[in-house]
């Protein structure tokens, strides 16, 4: 950690907040404080410089126009660039996972994206919407990863990075992978509350901006029943 | 009205007869959809020599809808689609079901608003807001306030009742006219209803620039767009007219976002030529709204019915609702969405320190939404037993679209 309380920045709330992407940074801060660490999230606007000192920066999902200016307004910073360099976390969804490549599309038009991720997306022929579900990549010792999916993208990824999970339904990426990591920088395709239905997800971001490696357990009832239901919601229907 | 119209104007009112009669819906969707099918034009021949008027936005056009018709209600018969079925088919049912009426009030889903307009050829449309509401189907925010700015481009005779605190709201009222070819941009009467929720308006939807905001007032920092004076204002327990009378407006319906609503009635009515002093008693026989605002009695407990949709609704809802036990139901069914990430969008912190409840099909999405929140809920499974969990009195009851129609068929159908 960068100073005595965990800072967590959530980059452009009035660009990159379509799906509820506030829930990340409150649960992040919520699973932090429960384990006894002081935290402070900045809600960083695009008019605003980007503080190159925080430990995890959160980027959500936005709309097409929304989207080519984030990524602008974040090359013109640099902000996030010198951040990845001095090993802050990135997580970014969707949109958010998009523009962390090296290029997207947004209204018909490639865009550059920021480069911390070797991937580029383009438009899929139709649109993914629905249950996400996933066997996450076994080096992050993860349970299985659930989430809705919204986007007309397909990513491709390049061999610098891992695919975060293998798709059991929906599409993810391209239908057979879906999201991306290197080092601590993470995205998924999962969007709006990713964490949500994915604590120990949450509870890895944490892990890598504290270095610890282990957190102590929190009281999980209710996302557990949350993702059994979610995953009997998409299981194959049994004879 | 030609032949073919009145034939499928007749059979509309049958389907819809027999739809209620064999307890298959309320009929008020099915027998314009059945007559639409026969006479693709039925809508335009059905409004022809009516004086309509047009509500449409994100939130509450069912109840200011009503409201707009108890006002205009002083200068005659007013044909509605009172049962917030809002597409072509229910405003053809409405007008076909009413038969001939010198004035309409119609509510119309803002995915529709430019075929509407297009069909009813209406003397004047209202603009509520714009918000975000089921994403996974719904145009998205920007892109619906821009249809309706080229819709008004297409009717710049359609005089037009607007939010004025609705950034997305003004920038579709305005279309620029066209000077040269003759073309003014559409009248505006604009109204202040307040807004609670302001996050799907920071970005200008004519620029791109930081909107600003201070108080009631905002302004985009990067070009001319900022909130225009409104004529209509809600003051206390009251409505100011553009005249700077002010009339004291007594509703059954709870909370200020009603008296706004009551305030875009007036205004709707004046464009009539309903003077606001008439109309402000009749907005008080208003009580329930196809089941919304309905009180029903059941065990001792008196249960107030509250649906919300979308974000801004909730934080709506939560305003409207007194401080008592809260049953809060939440469903991801087709109408109301199949994704339940708007829930992170609502901040639930007012229900701390109320008895909270939770149902419905998505419970553990809300459960995990709630503990994230710091408030305390138990889970239940039924209706009933919600109404057992709480002590005698108050029971807000807080749903979602199709969680509020299940509460409702449990009620036996409230109206």
């Amino acid at each position: 950690m960068s100073s005595e309380s965990l800072r967590i920045v959530w980059i452009y709330p009035d660009l990159l907040s379509t799906y509820g992407d506030r829930g990340n940074a409150l649960i992040l801060a919520r699973r932090a404080r429960q384990r006894g660490m002081p935290v402070e999230v900045l809600e960083v606007r695009s008019d605003q410089r980007l503080p190159a000192t925080a430990d995890i920066y959160l980027v959500g999902g936005g709309e097409d126009g929304p989207q080519a200016l984030g990524a602008q307004r974040l090359l013109a910073d640099g902000g996030l660039h010198r951040a990845v360099a001095q090993g802050s976390v990135v997580f970014g969804v969707c949109a958010g996972y998009q523009l962390l490549g090296t290029s997207f599309f947004a209204k018909g038009v490639q865009c550059r994206g920021l480069e911390l991720l070797d991937l580029q997306s383009d438009r899929g022929e139709s649109r993914a919407v629905g249950e996400l579900a996933g066997e996450i990549d076994p080096r992050l010792g993860l349970p299985p990863l659930t989430g809705f999916e919204n986007h007309g993208g397909r990513t491709h990824l390049g061999p610098e990075v891992a695919p975060l999970a293998r798709v059991t339904t929906g599409i993810g990426n391209d239908g057979a992978t879906e999201g991306a990591w290197r080092g601590k920088l993470l995205g998924t395709y999962s969007h709006g509350p990713a964490l949500a239905r994915n604590p120990a997800l949450a509870d890895l971001l944490l892990r890598w901006a504290t270095g610890a490696h282990q957190l102590p357990p929190l009281d999980d009832t209710w996302s557990d029943r949350l993702r059994n239901e979610r995953r009997a919601a998409v299981a194959p229907a049994r004879a | 009205m030609p032949l073919r119209a009145k034939v499928a104007s007749s059979v509309s009112r049958t389907a819809a007869a027999l739809s209620r009669a064999a307890g298959r819906g309320d009929g008020s969707v099915i027998g314009g959809w059945i007559g639409l099918k026969i006479d693709p034009d039925l809508l335009a021949h059905l409004s022809a020599g009516r004086a309509i008027a047009l509500v449409s936005g994100t939130n509450g056009k069912t109840t200011t809808t009503r409201l707009t018709a108890a006002a205009v209600g002083v200068l005659g018969r007013v044909a509605t689609n009172s049962f917030g079925a809002n597409m072509p088919s229910g405003h053809t049912s409405a007008l076909a079901k009413a038969g001939s009426t010198p004035y309409a009030v119609l509510e119309v889903d803002e995915h529709y608003l430019a075929q509407v307009l297009e069909s009813t050829e209406p003397h004047v449309v209202a603009l509520l807001n714009l918000s975000r509401d089921q994403l996974d189907r719904a145009k998205e925010v920007a892109m619906m306030a821009q249809l309706w700015r080229a819709a008004l481009v297409r009717h710049t005779d359609v005089r037009v009742v607007a939010n004025a605190d609705d950034p997305l709201v003004v920038w579709a009222a305005t279309p620029p006219g066209d000077p040269a070819r003759g073309i003014n941009p559409p009248h505006v009467t604009w109204f202040s209803a307040g807004q609670r929720w302001h996050d799907d308006s920071w970005v200008c939807p004519e620029c791109g620039s930081t909107i600003q905001r201070s108080g009631e007032q905002w302004w985009c920092t990067g070009c001319a767009l900022r909130r225009p004076e409104p004529n209509w204002v809600v003051e206390d327990e009251g409505v100011l007219d553009p005249t700077g009378a002010w009339h004291k407006v007594s509703l059954q319906l709870p909370g200020k976002v009603n008296l706004g609503n009551a305030a875009t009635a007036l205004a709707v009515a004046a464009e009539f030529g309903v003077r606001p002093v008439d109309a402000v008693s009749r907005l008080g026989i208003v009580t329930s709204v196809a089941g919304r605002y309905a009180q029903v009695d059941k065990d001792g407990r008196n249960i107030r019915l509250l649906l919300a949709k979308n974000p801004a609704s909730w934080l709506e809802a939560f305003d409207m609702a007194d401080d008592a036990p809260t049953l809060l139901s939440i469903n991801a069914r087709d109408p109301d969405g199949l994704d339940t990430s708007w829930l992170y969008d609502v901040d639930f912190a007012p229900l701390r320190g109320r008895q909270v409840l939770i149902t419905g099909d998505r419970a553990y999405d809300l459960a995990v939404r709630l503990d994230v929140n710091d408030v305390p809920f138990q889970h239940v499974r039924t209706f009933d037993d919600a109404i057992r969990s709480v002590p005698p009195g108050r029971l807000e009851v807080i749903a979602n679209y199709t969680a509020f129609q299940d509460i409702r068929a449990e009620l036996d159908r409230v109206i």
